[in-house]
């Protein structure tokens, strides 16, 4: 059997982004991801690799691909009818379509567009991932419920409406419980898909200063529709366009001196 | 432990997602199982086309001509009075009322689809019964046009209900571009709305068919149930469906009689699975 | 000639008309039985088991003979029926089987119900040696409410938010995990309101039982499940076609129990579902 990690290893597709900088490990290696809907050609041909302990931005247009790229990290378009992927993504030196899917999904967290707490009572929602693991001690539940809300910034207002219904929540506040749910599980990674397009710029700010002290624990992917956000909290950033990655960078790199004329004309807001 | 648990779950789920075609596999092999020994002694064609029956003189007689008739004549003038009232009810419903009265007429629907047809056959007995009887100064009210007018009744939920959505799923925009061009809003219904659901109300016409032709205690208690070929809408009939009602309880299991009525079962089998696959084809040809 | 709007008027008109010609009989029909049926309804009539032919006495044995029929068909079309809905709902893909577990409920839907008689007279009655009985009668309705707990099901489980399933397999919950923690719960009162009306179809039913349970005169209750046993529609064909000189007000005080009992059970429906629209969280 091919080894994977190997391949890439001598691929030097990627080699050309490694920054200096960033010297930790290789957390998410993926190579030649290709994936389609039926007949659209939604990825192509996308080779990179992610670091431990850093927000990678990724940014484009919509239909730009960014979105079916994240939800294929966690294998969460595999329950789509007519989906399919070629190509590898690795995660800590495993492929992750050979790794127990529930597994992978618990090693990969993911944030969504828009606010979606389950239709259960706040508590109910951060001890969701735990409790369908097996843990039913209601001493554990409790500790990990506090602990995943103030790491999301939640606990200190929330603390005393744990048993209302989340839907009682402000927006911000029900992204996030949303954060605070991925959390619960113990994430190694996280997947953020444009987790502010649905807030005011107050929230923004709240789950923005979230993410940034997430960074020390955890590997963050955000998909964002908004450049600046990138500008604010990417280590690296990545731009798609059709499918296609047109150029990752280093998030300085990419906003002051953009190697492609198309990134360009992206971030200067000429189209998307 | 808990992958174990639900791979069996997963089976079962599985398992009883096919129980449908399972069922309907099995009735009508246990349809022909008993049904099919009757050619044995008349051929198809005679069991047909047959014009007595007379399952339990000596030599039986069993032609089912005069039974398709009466369902024949009792399907027919039920058609000809539910499908303009119901198509017009629909079109009312999903059209033109206010939305109170909306709520009235279609809770009314649901709650006649809710009686039982052996509470409308008695009440058809007590009421519509003697009420032909007088007006057209017959010897017996249980004749065909008092199981034409109840089953119409019975079967004006299910084409109401189901035009009614075909009406429903029209477009928007349709309806808006005629009436943004000066039509009426009864011009844009009959020209625009109602041409545009057409296969959606021919489903619900066909269901509706469907329905009368299946319908059994209503009809064998107000139609008087003679098994001759009839010559007037005003005579006593007898259908498929009470047929097998009236005599199963009398057959001998494993006579002649035994199987044709089976044999009759197969007939009705036939007919409804052709209704009920042609209108889900026209349902589907609306949705797309 | 008359302008289109008067032309309009007299179109909706006629439409309304229709609808008074379905409407009103059924307001009728409903007003004669209760007129009628009332002065029947006492405390003997429905406690007591029926006397001198069924001329006189209650229908007791008929009630808890329907009772006993929906409560049989009901514990067999339920779980069968829901798994089914889950299987459509969750796991099916569009493909040719799925396109043939569709048509095999509308078929089913669309079987003559006398027909369901024949299949459980052969099936349960000789077949599997139950004999005419409760067991035989319950499985036969079963099998004929079964495409309408199926539908209705699917329907309640489907209009779950396709969001809930993402978010709990993202949180690395399995596929069946997801069903019965976040979709079932959310779907129950659907659930509920078809399960109810197949309870109101299975009480009403009359052919399917006439050769595979129901006892033309028993007047006592039923001992077990292999036991004949009367029931409320089939008693009331009974009474009204088979046997002279029954009065008025003994037919048309069943026909008001059996009716209510029917309706009952469908505004129960109407009732739960109306709630749960209001209630309806997202």
């Amino acid at each position: 059997m091919v080894n994977p990690v190997k391949n890439i290893k001598s691929d030097d597709v990627c080699n050309r982004n490694v920054p200096e900088k960033v010297s930790h490990g290789i957390k998410i290696d993926i190579h030649n991801l290709n994936i389609w809907f039926a007949e659209n050609h939604a990825l192509k041909n996308v080779s990179m690799q992610v670091f431990s302990h850093e927000i990678l931005c990724a940014i484009g247009p919509a239909n730009s691909g960014k979105t079916s790229f994240l939800r294929t990290i966690n294998r969460l378009n595999s329950v789509l009818p007519n989906f399919k992927t070629t190509g590898a993504i690795v995660l800590d030196g495993q492929d992750i379509t050979k790794m127990d899917v529930e597994l992978l999904r618990k090693k990969v967290g993911m944030v969504f567009a828009m606010p979606s707490p389950l239709p259960l009572s706040v508590f109910d929602n951060v001890a969701y991932g735990a409790r369908m693991s097996g843990i039913k001690n209601r001493n554990k539940l409790n500790a990990v419920v506090e602990r995943s809300l103030q790491q999301a910034y939640l606990w200190q207002e929330i603390k005393d409406r744990l048993n209302e219904s989340a839907f009682k929540l402000s927006g911000g506040q029900q992204q996030r419980l949303c954060i605070a749910r991925t959390l619960a599980v113990e994430p190694d990674v996280i997947l953020f898909d444009e987790p502010c397009s649905g807030l005011d710029p107050i929230s923004t700010t709240k789950v923005e200063e979230a993410m940034l002290k997430l960074k020390e624990s955890y590997t963050i992917i955000l998909v964002t529709n908004n450049v600046k956000q990138a500008a604010r909290v990417g280590n690296r950033t990545a731009f798609f366009l059709n499918g296609e990655l047109i150029e990752l960078d280093r998030t300085e790199k990419l906003f002051t001196a953009p190697s492609d004329q198309r990134t360009d004309g992206y971030i200067r807001g000429k189209f998307g | 432990m808990r992958k174990f648990k639900e791979f069996i779950i997963e089976k079962l789920i599985l398992l009883s997602g096919l129980t449908s075609i399972f069922f309907v596999v099995l009735i009508f092999l246990f349809l022909l199982k008993e049904g099919l020994s009757v050619f044995q002694i008349v051929t198809p064609c005679d069991f047909l086309f047959g014009k007595s029956w007379y399952p339990i003189s000596e030599p039986a007689q069993l032609g089912i001509l005069p039974l398709m008739m009466g369902s024949l004549i009792i399907t027919l003038g039920a058609t000809i009075i539910s499908v303009p009232i119901g198509v017009a009810c629909a079109v009312y419903i999903a059209e033109v009322a206010p939305s109170r009265i909306k709520e009235i007429l279609k809770a009314g629907i649901e709650l006649l689809a809710a009686i039982p047809s052996v509470v409308l056959g008695f009440i058809g007995m007590m009421t519509l019964v003697p009420w032909i009887k007088n007006v057209f100064h017959l010897p017996t009210g249980l004749t065909a046009l008092s199981g034409s007018v109840m089953l119409a009744f019975m079967a004006m939920p299910t084409i109401v209900s189901i035009a009614e959505d075909a009406l429903y799923s029209v477009p928007k925009s349709y309806k808006e571009g005629a009436l943004a061009l000066g039509a009426t809003h009864w011009q844009t219904i009959y020209r625009i709305i109602v041409p545009a659901a057409s296969s959606g109300i021919l489903a619900a016409v066909m269901l509706g068919i469907g329905r009368v032709i299946g319908e059994t205690m209503a009809v064998m208690m107000i139609t008087g149930n003679a098994a001759v070929i009839p010559t007037s809408i005003l005579q006593p009939v007898r259908t498929l469906t009470a047929t097998i009602a009236a005599e199963m309880g009398e057959a001998v299991v494993g006579s002649e009689h035994y199987f044709a009525l089976f044999a009759i079962g197969i007939v009705l089998f036939i007919i409804s699975f052709i209704i009920n696959v042609t209108s889900d084809l026209f349902l589907h040809r609306e949705r797309k | 000639m008359i302008s289109s709007l008067g032309k309009q008027k007299i179109a909706f008109f006629f439409l309304f008309l229709a609808n008074l010609l379905v409407i009103v009989p059924v307001g009728l029909i409903l007003l004669i039985i209760i007129q009628k049926g009332l002065p029947a309804m006492t405390w003997q009539f429905i406690t007591d088991i029926p006397r001198q032919g069924m001329r006189t006495g209650g229908i007791f044995p008929a009630i808890i003979g329907t009772i006993y029929l929906v409560a049989g068909s009901i514990l067999f079309a339920l779980p069968i029926g829901l798994l089914a809905a889950i299987y459509l709902s969750e796991y099916a893909k569009d493909n040719v089987l799925t396109r043939m577990i569709k048509l095999a409920i509308v078929n089913l839907a669309g079987v003559p119900s006398v027909v369901y008689g024949l299949f459980g007279l052969v099936l349960f009655v000789s077949f599997c040696k139950f004999g005419a009985s409760i067991l035989a009668g319950s499985l036969t309705l079963g099998i004929m409410i079964l495409p309408i707990i199926i539908t209705t099901s699917r329907e309640a489980l489907e209009s779950v938010p396709a969001m809930f399933r993402e978010v709990s397999l993202s949180l690395g919950a399995s596929k069946w995990q997801t069903i019965r923690h976040i979709v079932l719960p959310n779907a129950i009162p659907g659930i509920i309101t078809g399960t109810i009306l197949g309870i109101g179809r299975a009480a009403g039913e009359t052919a399917p039982i006439l050769f595979t349970v129901a006892a033309f005169y028993l007047p006592r209750l039923p001992k077990s499940i292999f036991d004949q046993a009367m029931a409320l529609p089939y008693h009331l064909y009974v009474i009204s076609t088979q046997v002279p000189n029954v009065e008025e007000k003994v037919r048309y005080g069943t026909a008001l129990v059996l009716l209510i009992l029917v309706l009952f059970v469908n505004l129960v429906a109407i009732v739960i579902r109306s709630q749960f629209r209001k209630k309806k969280k997202w």
